[in-house]
């Protein structure tokens, strides 16, 4: 199994996430994550998602989303070509003696303080998700109270842009 | 011009080129119903169910290759059609189901006659609409109409509120919006031209989508150019005529045994639109073993889906005949059609012909090769689709992918209303039963359907299957109703007779196709009647099973 992010363009028309997750559920695609938000045009939005699969199940999932007619481009980003990032909030215990450390990781990994109260904290990650991993792999010890990770976007490098691909049902 | 959304409605329908609707009426579609009668041009059948009036509207469109239309109101006339919209689907038939719903005020609480009808939908048609802007109502329309007959084709639905249908907009008449299929170029369909001019025993197999997109003519000079032959999948039969003698008929777990034999033999198979459905493919690794499989489809999804092709090319069917056909040269494989023929030679004289056989040969006699046939679901379905020679696409009407027992009266009467011709549904006592108050319809619109209810007092296919693979227990299978049908036809006003004896078919079945309106004949056949050949469910085609 690997994972692949794969990028769309959207109708920005209410249900169309609807047909989306009940495309995933009824041919049973095993999502990671999946985000969805605005565009710098109000006639599309965009969904990023996470696939756990392989090459044939990739295959089938863009082919599938494609054929939904709300779905205007769709891509597979692939690694080398695309910048990856996801945001992440933990808040995480810490009482006045362990607050010097956490800071230290904080300074480490580049994260923020957004909240401090007497006996936690809320922390704030960007990067790409094994970055977030990482980091939240340290923090763990000093007890994680709740944790939301915002799921991976992104967009491809250069100047290309989804919205210039061609149609994949063009590609003949 | 100001026009109401109901009136917008009629006018686009009449627009698309539609000439029969099939609907019922109710609350939440008054106001369409209204334009329908004052209209007066639009030509509604009102069926006894809305389930019946979805089956019609796809009867009318497979036997048409129109789009097929229905009207259904919110709530339950929604929910109704349903299993019709799915049935469309699953087999990619052209169809417009139009909904009224609630107030748009009203959606969301619940209100009465409410359904999501775009949610429940959601899976089972190409795409759907809520319409909640009369100013979008004409555009929402047409759109609808382009996607259900472009493409891969199928239904849609569009749900419109009941408000939208009294306010009005600006209706400014269109022209329906012309689908043009996209070319292909030469160099996409070199290597499967090689791979196929280089093959010794190719095989053709047509799907459904040889007889959607009307490749039928184009199917038949590629067989002849490369002198292959031709089986068919449920959905494909037509596409080729059954008289040619290249024709191998139906392939698959009820295809014939020379199909069979001929798909083991082939080294190169070529699918003109088929999906590779588990009937057919069976066991989806080996029917790939040793083969070089090339697929045309028009649906990229569908390539390498349920078996993985060495050679695929996603088109039009047309488009690619019309660039394939020049870059192969006239082959001469007649070793290979002779042994075809002695496969089908050995096949004619070996096999038994069952009761149905007999009565459905019998009825050929007294159709042509327009006539519309149509069929429920079960063993009546698959010995129509056996023994009844498909000359011309559009011709045989049956739900192959969703397989939904009910289907064919409805189914019947559309195709009987769309092409005005003499009709005919083998159906069985199972089938029948579902939704056989359509009767009704068939009678008061004077149709002239010709019903072969092949009556064996049991659920015939599933009965096969408890004999096979569950050791003879006919859990709930046996029927033992004491439905007369010859009574019941006359209540309905419409002719019944009985037919004992498949031996003498043919002096009842003269009778029955010289009446003028619908028939209903009931023919007693044995309950123990098997469909054969079979293969089991994902065994692969050498495992065919002749004799029982």
């Amino acid at each position: 199994m690997k994972k692949f992010t794969i990028t769309a363009l959207l109708a920005n028309k209410s249900g169309v996430l609807t047909r989306i997750s009940g495309l995933f559920a009824r041919r049973g695609f095993n999502i990671d994550s999946i985000s969805a938000c605005a565009t710098e045009d109000d006639e599309y939005s965009r969904i990023t998602l996470v696939l756990d699969g392989d090459e044939h199940i990739l295959d089938q999932l863009i082919k599938q989303l494609d054929k939904l007619i709300d779905v205007k481009k769709i891509a597979c980003a692939s690694e080398k070509d695309s910048v990856f990032r996801e945001l992440c909030l933990v808040k995480v215990k810490a009482e006045a003696e362990k607050r010097a450390q956490l800071i230290e990781i904080k300074e480490i990994y580049k994260a923020k303080i957004v909240d401090l109260s007497p006996d936690s904290m809320i922390l704030e990650i960007t990067g790409e998700p094994n970055k977030l991993d990482g980091f939240i792999n340290v923090i763990e010890p000093y007890g994680i109270l709740e944790m939301a990770r915002t799921g991976v976007t992104a967009l491809s490098r250069g100047d290309k842009c989804i919205k210039d691909l061609v149609d994949y049902n063009d590609l003949i | 011009m100001k026009l109401s959304g109901a009136d917008i409605v009629i006018q686009c329908l009449k627009e698309q080129g539609t000439d029969t609707v099939f609907g019922y009426p109710g609350g939440c579609v008054l106001d369409i119903y209204d334009a329908i009668y004052r209209d007066g041009t639009l030509r509604h059948i009102l069926t006894a169910h809305e389930q019946g009036a979805a089956h019609a509207a796809d009867g009318y469109a497979r036997a048409t290759g129109k789009t097929g239309v229905c009207i259904a109101t919110s709530g339950p006339g929604a929910t109704n059609l349903v299993t019709g919209i799915a049935t469309a689907y699953m087999d990619s038939v052209p169809l417009v189901a139009i909904t009224g719903n609630v107030t748009v005020s009203n959606l969301g609480r619940d209100s009465f006659q409410e359904v999501d009808i775009a949610g429940i939908t959601m899976p089972v048609t190409k795409h759907n609409y809520i319409v909640k802007d009369v100013n979008a109502l004409a555009d929402t329309i047409r759109e609808a109409f382009y996607i259900a007959n472009s493409g891969r084709k199928g239904p849609v639905l569009v749900d419109i509120p009941k408000n939208l249908q009294t306010e009005t907009a600006e209706f400014t008449p269109a022209k329906p919006a012309i689908y043009t299929p996209k070319s292909v170029k030469e160099e996409t369909l070199r290597a499967a031209a090689r791979a196929i001019a280089e093959a010794k025993r190719p095989l053709i197999i047509a799907g459904g989508g040889a007889i959607s997109l009307n490749a039928s003519q184009n199917l038949m000079q590629f067989a002849k150019r490369i002198q292959a032959p031709v089986a068919s999948t449920l959905m494909g039969l037509g596409a080729f005529p059954a008289s040619d003698g290249q024709s191998l008929g139906l392939i698959g777990m009820h295809g014939t045994d020379a199909g069979a034999k001929a798909f083991l033999r082939a080294d190169t198979v070529i699918v003109c639109g088929m999906r590779f459905s588990d009937r057919v493919a069976g066991d989806r690794q080996k029917f790939r073993e040793n083969k070089v499989i090339v697929q045309f489809d028009i649906d990229a999804a569908e390539i390498d889906k349920n078996v993985r092709t060495d050679l695929s090319v996603m088109a039009d069917l047309n488009e690619i005949f019309k660039v394939l056909l020049p870059l192969l040269p006239q082959a001469d494989r007649k070793d290979w059609l002779k042994e075809v023929a002695a496969y089908k030679e050995h096949e004619k004289n070996s096999a038994p012909l069952p009761e149905a056989g007999k009565i459905i040969g019998a009825a050929k006699k007294f159709t042509d090769a327009d006539t519309p046939v149509a069929t429920d679901v079960g063993q009546h379905q698959m010995w129509t689709a056996q023994y009844y020679p498909f000359e011309k696409p559009r011709t045989f009407v049956s739900s192959g992918g969703l397989g939904t027992m009910g289907f064919g009266l409805g189914a019947a009467i559309g195709a009987c209303a769309g092409t005005g011709r003499k009709t005919v549904l083998v159906t069985g006592d199972g089938s029948f039963h579902m939704n056989l108050n359509e009767l009704c319809t068939a009678v008061k619109y004077d149709l002239p359907v010709v019903i072969l209810l092949m009556n064996n007092n049991t659920l015939g296919m599933v009965r096969q299957w408890q004999t096979l693979f569950y050791g003879k227990r006919y859990s709930q299978t046996t029927l033992d109703r004491k439905t007369d049908y010859v009574k019941l036809a006359e209540a309905f006003g419409a002719k019944g007779m009985t037919l004992k004896d498949p031996d003498s078919a043919e002096s009842v079945l003269a009778e029955a196709f010289s009446a003028d309106g619908p028939v209903l004949v009931d023919c007693r056949i044995g309950i123990d009647e098997k469909v054969l050949p079979m293969i089991a469910p994902g065994k692969s085609f050498d495992s065919i099973i002749t004799k029982m």
